[in-house]
């Protein structure tokens, strides 16, 4: 009796001295709340906005250039000779909602925006399977009133015939460190349209991805699919008349980030001349099948304005257990 | 009969006799480290360093997250997470070593002690020796702060740096490890 009771003492002691692996087990883990980040490189796929934003007090410079269509052969260097240019400034007032103008060659175009990020993709201490934002804008055309395609002396030029609305709801998920896909259900509505063959609200899905090939290149595609019959241009030819949307493509653009300090170089190829949504989604004309591809890059160039407090990591929520409290 | 009430006396006490270790923790350690170079200096800084302390054998574990590494610039903070120290492959760095140069009964005085640690730091997945000078404070108190700055080199721990970028980054990193102990 006594030596059973003994040697059942004697392991249970032995037992309570095993060395621990590791101190720091004595402190257990602390899990807080993750959100992941760098889905995309920048705030921009392509031409489209990407599930990231312009972090807290940044300042970002965009410098998007696309050249001719690559069809107009060797006399115009391939397109190299002509440019049309958007220059924007983006800047995020918190990590969640940025604001962002640009000014753009093509139409003499002015475009503002607000992006709204209101779910963030969760990497620990929360269940959020995706990161989804609301982006909305405002373009203007500022081209003389002679040289708008809608001009008729007889007719009288309201300010408003130049006013144009994107509205996109962006959801994606960073499946891996390497691959990262968003899908983009949207809305444009024009003013002012060519005929009743048109709508004003044209209604349109895209869909963008990334694979990051090294940590600081990385392959790029975005694709405008817009719903048919709601554009209906100009001018068509016979074949044009049996396109969903006559006159009209939708836009593919394909592409590199290249990352070097400070900047991010995008380099693509794209049908589309806009570099704003209005443009890309309905004034998209070219034909990718016809050679009519551009050759762009994108710069962006970030300043750090203002330097936000960090802020205390949140501690992650604890999920109720069954039967418990 | 006698003897075995001694062993069973001994079997009880024992263990607990083995636990009277001393040891310190902490959750909030202070972790810097600095870059300087002509064209920029880089620091950044992390409040969230875990580490404990044993007093009795001067055993020593630190762990940082990396993530929770801040810097001047958000953009800076996002290229040593996604480029340099990949985060999400990586995420902590630790040092598991001992202390020496001083004795546990030294440690009830107030009095700063200059220590020797070394042991092995771990960052990016590679583990390599290191050893530093550092000074433990014992305040009236009571309150233990330890102290130590050391070098670490990137290219030692596989950190790789793009030429264009090659003279905005130090080839060494000066790091300041502050930390305040609790008794656990």
């Amino acid at each position: 009796m006594h030596r059973t009771l003994f040697s059942l003492l004697l392991i249970a002691a032995l037992t309570s001295v095993r060395a621990q692996d590791s101190l720091l087990d004595l402190l257990g883990e602390q899990e807080t709340i993750e959100y992941t980040d760098a889905s995309f490189k920048t705030s921009r796929v392509i031409n489209s906005h990407s599930l990231e934003n312009t972090a807290h007090g940044v300042l970002d410079f965009k410098i998007g250039h696309r050249f001719g269509f690559l069809n107009l052969g060797p006399v115009e260097a391939f397109g190299l000779d002509q440019a049309t240019i958007r220059l924007g400034l983006d800047y995020g007032l918190t990590d969640r909602i940025m604001v962002g103008i640009g000014r753009s060659s093509y139409q003499k175009t002015v475009d503002g925006f607000v992006k709204y990020k209101f779910l963030r993709q969760c990497k620990s201490g929360c269940h959020i399977p995706l990161t989804a934002a609301l982006v909305a804008g405002m373009t203007t055309t500022t081209v003389a009133k002679e040289n708008t395609w809608w001009y008729d002396e007889s007719r009288t030029d309201y300010y408003t015939h130049r006013l144009g609305y994107n509205f996109q709801l962006i959801m994606g998920r960073k499946f891996s460190d390497n691959f990262s896909l968003q899908l983009m259900p949207g809305m444009i509505h024009r003013n002012l349209i060519r005929s009743a063959k048109e709508q004003h609200d044209v209604m349109n899905i895209g869909a963008a991805g990334r694979v990051k090939l090294t940590n600081r290149l990385a392959i790029n595609a975005e694709y405008f699919y817009v719903l048919p019959g709601q554009l209906y241009g100009d001018n068509l030819t016979e074949e044009q008349l049996n396109d969903p949307n006559p006159g009209f493509h939708n836009s593919l653009s394909i592409g590199f980030d290249i990352e070097t300090g400070g900047h991010v170089f995008q380099l693509h190829f794209t049908n589309s001349t806009a570099m704003y949504e209005r443009g890309v989604i309905t004034e998209t004309t070219g034909d990718w099948l016809n050679g009519d591809i551009h050759f762009g890059f994108n710069i962006s160039r970030v300043f750090t304005l203002h330097r936000p407090k960090p802020k205390e990591p949140k501690p992650a929520r604890k999920r109720k257990k069954d039967g418990v409290g | 009969m006698k003897t075995e009430r001694i062993l069973l006396l001994a079997a009880l006490i024992l263990p607990t006799l083995l636990q009277a270790q001393v040891r310190f923790a902490t959750r909030n350690g202070h972790v810097t480290f600095t870059s300087e170079t002509p064209l920029e200096n880089i620091e950044a800084t992390n409040d969230k360093a875990t580490s404990v302390f044993d007093l009795s054998s001067g055993a020593v574990e630190v762990a940082v997250l990396m993530k929770a590494f801040t810097f001047e610039k958000a953009l800076m903070q996002e290229h040593f997470n996604e480029n340099y120290v990949e985060s999400d492959k990586y995420p902590k760095g630790t040092f598991k070593g001992t202390v020496s140069g001083f004795t546990a009964g030294d440690l009830t005085k107030p009095g700063s002690y200059n220590v020797t640690v070394t042991g092995d730091l771990t960052i990016h997945g590679v583990t390599k020796p290191l050893t530093a000078e550092g000074t433990l404070v014992v305040d009236p108190t009571g309150v233990l702060k330890a102290v130590t700055t050391f070098i670490v080199k990137p290219e030692d721990f596989d950190i790789k740096i793009p030429g264009l970028v090659r003279d905005n980054i130090a080839k060494e990193i000066d790091v300041k490890v502050q930390i305040e102990y609790q008794k656990l």
